[in-house]
């Protein structure tokens, strides 16, 4: 295959990138969309394997071989809990792999068109210099991400004195030296920036807490975008480069809608360390004797048995305890008895985008019974019961009415208009932010004080038994 | 009055040779800086401002199709961008396939069992939560 044939190959599986894409505007159209994707894929091997350059096939059958088993096994039994983990640590695999394409241009480039070993051109340089550097920051950014969503390190935020200046002055040196490798091209610098870029990504995302892994887990999306667009452009290659720029503008625009949902901007984020000082003095000062009302499987199942309408507000507590099947058992029961069902996502429940859907999904709840938070928070004053589960922060109506508070101007589910909120919780601690939840001290919230599944167990029994 | 004509006649000979030599030295430097192009611009390489305008357009191609995206799908939405992205495998498959077995083709192999990893991994994983996503039945028992 001559290369502008091939060019025509790599144009097709762009389209089908795209393609790809463009499927998942709706749950009907999504799954197509993943074929697109994979047709697309497809085609962009399949053109590269026949290209002139490639002859002998048998490290690339190994590869394939290996790779794709281990990828197979391990996304067959994922448990779908363990997404997150999963995500982040394939984002990592992408990174890696730019990073081992750019070595391999730079030790032969005449192999890839771009000059004589030694002699690459300055142009050809800065951009495998960029690739390199975005892929090693990837890298290592997204294991760490995934040790922090595995439990593998505590997922609070790691400070220490002088890591923002350090950040900083590890991010100039990393300017300096792609400015020399661009200009001399010497194995050295290389190497050293392929060596301070592990370092940067591994230090950028250390000091980001839990909670904020939505926007980390998106942003290494997109950084793993960017650094395919580099070496798409080292190489020349228009699939790759299209399909950078589309994950690259994917993983932003996640970003932006989970930094949104929180009212923080992307530095805040990235710069850590969410109200952690003063969640420890408001959380000693906040254990004080207000009385809460305690209740139990049989109160909550009683009022919900008895409302009109029951909004179901789950959070990652629910996921922790893995409580979606009982949610639905539950919730299925409801039903039953006439009651109207159903949930409320907010934009960063969870610890990736869309992690509340896909768990509801998995325990077989319908998505037209699932609502985003601009599409149901007015229903909430209409609403009989609001259940809250596993979640806390998203419902602090602190947010609308504290400017003092951390959590000031954070679109929240109003829960609080509900005629009465259950909230099933372990204890009273405060969410993430560290900032209290006045509702848990009204006089229509009823505290069910328990793991989120043995709640969910019990209620669904409390149900049973008393319409049979 | 013909010496006269047949001077004008001469200098318009000669005005036209040299508008003929000039256009000859043009054609000579565009076929020149053509040539120096393609030396310049090995194998289905593009110019550098080519590949940027590409970018650019996919950039906002990008913007708009992932803002239609439903939130519900914002994870599948991840996990086939992120085995989208895997398709680095090309420039990894360009290596691993050149003869001989060098540090080139080793890290070329090395890429490709990664990104094939992602590959698989990241459709299959796709696959089985989009599965999952179900429409309400209308009777359910």
């Amino acid at each position: 295959m001559t290369q502008d044939l091939a060019a025509y190959g790599y144009l097709i599986a762009a389209i089908f990138f795209i393609m790809s894409l463009r499927g998942l505007s709706s749950p009907e159209t999504a799954r197509g969309g993943n074929l697109f994707g994979i047709v697309g894929m497809v085609i962009a091997i399949g053109v590269t394997v026949l290209t002139p350059g490639v002859v002998s096939p048998w490290l690339i059958v190994a590869g394939l071989l290996v790779g794709g088993s281990v990828g197979t096994v391990v996304a067959l039994r994922i448990q779908m809990t363990a997404l997150p983990q999963l995500v982040a640590a394939f984002h990592s695999l992408v990174g890696l792999a730019a990073v081992f394409v750019a070595a391999a241009a730079f030790v032969s480039p005449d192999a890839f068109g771009l000059g004589a070993p030694g002699k690459i051109k300055t142009a050809s340089l800065i951009e495998m210099g960029l690739g390199t550097a975005i892929g090693a920051v990837t890298f290592t950014g997204s294991i760490v991400a995934f040790a922090k969503l595995q439990g593998l390190v505590s997922g609070a935020p790691l400070i220490f004195r002088g890591q923002h200046l350090l950040n900083a002055l590890l991010g100039v040196a990393l300017v300096a030296l792609l400015v020399w490798f661009a200009m001399r091209g010497h194995p050295a610098a290389f190497i050293l920036l392929i060596v301070l870029s592990l370092l940067l990504g591994f230090l950028l995302i250390l000091p980001i807490g839990g909670a904020d892994m939505p926007v980390v887990v998106s942003m290494l999306n997109s950084y793993s975008g960017w650094a395919a667009a580099g070496i798409g452009f080292t190489l020349s290659n228009t699939a790759l480069i299209v399909t950078g720029a589309l994950v690259g503008a994917s993983g932003a625009i996640l970003s932006y809608i989970m930094c949104k949902g929180m009212n923080r901007s992307i530095f805040n984020v990235i710069l850590g360390g969410f109200g952690t000082d003063a969640a420890g003095a408001a959380a000693a000062a906040g254990k004080n004797d207000r009385p809460v009302k305690a209740g139990s499987a049989e109160d909550a199942a009683f009022l919900m048995q008895n409302a009109g309408s029951v909004i179901i507000v789950p959070g990652y507590g629910m996921a922790v305890a893995q409580a979606q099947h009982a949610l639905r058992e539950m919730s299925d029961l409801l039903k039953k008895s006439g009651v109207t069902v159903r949930y409320a996502i907010h934009p960063v429940a969870g610890r990736m985008p869309g992690h509340m859907n896909v768990l509801l999904a998995e325990a077989n709840v319908p998505y037209d019974e699932v609502f985003e938070l601009d599409d149901i928070n007015r229903d909430f004053a209409s609403t009989d019961v609001a259940f809250v589960i596993g979640a806390n922060d998203v419902t602090n109506p602190a947010a609308k009415t504290d400017p003092q508070s951390a959590i000031y101007g954070m679109p929240i589910l109003e829960v609080d208009r509900a005629q009465t909120v259950l909230f099933v919780k372990r204890g009273m601690s405060s969410g993430y932010a560290g900032v209290e939840n006045e509702l848990f001290f009204r006089d229509n919230t009823m505290m069910l004080f328990a793991d989120a599944k043995a709640m969910c167990d019990a209620i669904v029994k409390a149900l049973s038994g008393s319409s049979h | 009055m013909d010496d006269k004509l047949a001077g004008q006649a001469a200098k318009l000979a000669s005005q036209a040779q040299e508008l003929a030599s000039n256009l000859r030295g043009v054609a000579q430097q565009i076929s020149d800086q053509a040539a120096l192009n393609v030396a310049g611009l090995p194998d289905g390489h593009m110019p550098f401002v080519a590949l940027l305008t590409i970018f650019a357009l996919a950039c906002f191609v990008g913007y708009y199709v992932v803002w239609r995206v439903t939130p519900a799908l914002h994870s599948p939405l991840m996990a086939v961008t992120n085995a989208v992205s895997s398709v680095i495998i090309v420039g990894a498959l360009l290596a691993a396939g050149l003869k001989g077995l060098g540090a080139a083709q080793l890290f070329g192999a090395i890429a490709v069992a990664l990104a094939a990893v992602n590959i698989f991994g990241g459709f299959i994983v796709t696959h089985r939560m989009l599965s999952m996503f179900k429409k309400k039945q209308p009777v359910k028992k």
